[in-house]
């Protein structure tokens, strides 16, 4: 051994490649659910303890992408939107990022546990487990329903921080899961109706290419049908309010006319003005949890000065 | 046969290097600042003594208040 010697890859991954594994978008939402969870809960958390358990989560999420992308890396290279992913474009090695994937997992549901409870801790694991495991290696290829069970793993973060302030699981944590949970079908197909997809070329089963696009179209309006009561029960708990309620029966009025709007729609409609309702539609689910969230958190403000809630 | 001291390893790798070294650096400070929390939670700091590794059951009030 004369010197030391790197391998013969030309490109050297950077922090900012392993960064990409943990899904930063995904994080995005998930630090801000997590964090009205914990903020609404009637039990105040240090600031500090608070700020930790919030990265927990985050760091959790990110290593479930990372586990993610390392499944899915045979699927993401054969679709246009994930063929540029660190696995598919070889600027990342898979076991690199199963290895990564695994190691933030541990990390974060251990610190979670050691700075809050077991409760909390428990929940994130589970959340990692369900969408690595139950999500991407088993419902993800199996069924075109994959995105509805899949969608549960997105919704535990409201829960999770919830857990960390009171230790426990109750009618408000559930409902804001609830929430998430039925939100995620017609936000997720309203997309695959607009956005040209290859998901049947990488062999992944979507409901729009299993059933047709009709059937899609019922499937986004019964879903927001059932997601209407759990937004607005949601706001007759101790956690809701006058704001809540007036920004739900709003931001549910409007979702509901664009879910009925796509239902009566044709592939013809489509065609002819290039998917404008589905797209609106899309924006609109986006604003939709937004407002819902935040609503929580101003009524948890409020509560503060003694005015919020009822 | 010695190993430089300078390779262009150092180089190429030097933006990973700092990134990990920054980690680990947060990870310090975080369990720092959690030990630091935690102990002031306990009110009065002396009950830290109770998680150490010799039972000192003279510093439990109720225990110790007859000895």
């Amino acid at each position: 051994m004369s010197d030391i010697s790197a391998t013969d890859r030309t490109y050297e991954a950077n922090m900012g490649d392993y960064f990409a594994l943990l899904k930063p978008r995904v994080m995005s939402l998930v630090v801000f659910t997590g964090l009205v969870g914990l903020l609404v809960a009637p039990v105040p958390v240090h600031p500090f303890i608070g700020f930790v358990a919030i990265l927990c989560i985050a760091v959790g999420a990110g290593a479930s992408g990372a586990l993610n992308m390392w499944w899915d890396a045979d699927i993401d290279a054969r679709m246009k939107r994930t063929a540029g992913r660190p696995i598919p474009s070889g600027r990342v090695q898979p076991g690199e990022a199963l290895g990564i994937g695994l190691a933030l997992s541990g990390f974060s549901v251990v610190l979670l546990a050691l700075a809050t409870n077991f409760l909390a801790a428990f929940l994130l694991f589970f959340t990692i487990f369900f969408y690595a495991v139950i999500y991407s290696m088993w419902l993800k290829r199996a069924t075109p329903q994959n995105i509805v069970i899949g969608g549960a793993a997105g919704a535990f973060p409201p829960m999770i921080g919830w857990a960390v302030a009171t230790g426990s699981v109750s009618i408000e944590s559930i409902l804001m899961f609830a929430l998430i949970f039925m939100w995620t079908p017609p936000h997720f197909w309203a997309l695959a109706l607009f956005v040209k997809s290859d998901y049947g070329r990488a062999g992944v089963p979507m409901l729009t290419e299993t059933h047709g696009r009709d059937v899609t179209r019922k499937h986004v309006i019964v879903y927001t049908l059932l997601l209407v009561p759990v937004a607005i029960g949601l706001g007759f708990t101790s956690i809701g309010g006058p704001v809540y309620l007036a920004v739900a029966v709003i931001m549910n009025a409007w979702f509901l006319k664009g879910a009925y709007d796509i239902w009566t729609r044709t592939d013809a409609d489509c065609e002819a003005d290039k998917h404008k309702v589905e797209i609106k539609v899309f924006k609109v689910s986006l604003y939709y949890l937004f407002a819902h969230f935040g609503a929580l958190l101003i009524e948890a403000a409020l509560r503060l000065y003694g005015i919020g809630g009822w | 046969m010695t190993i430089q001291v300078e390779h262009e390893i150092h180089e190429r790798r030097k933006g990973r290097n700092y990134g990990v070294g920054l980690l680990l650096a947060g990870f310090i400070a975080i369990i720092f600042g959690l030990t630091v929390v935690k102990v002031l939670q306990l009110g009065d700091v002396a009950q830290f003594e109770k998680f150490d590794h010799v039972a000192r059951p003279q510093i439990i009030p109720e225990e110790g208040a007859g000895e």
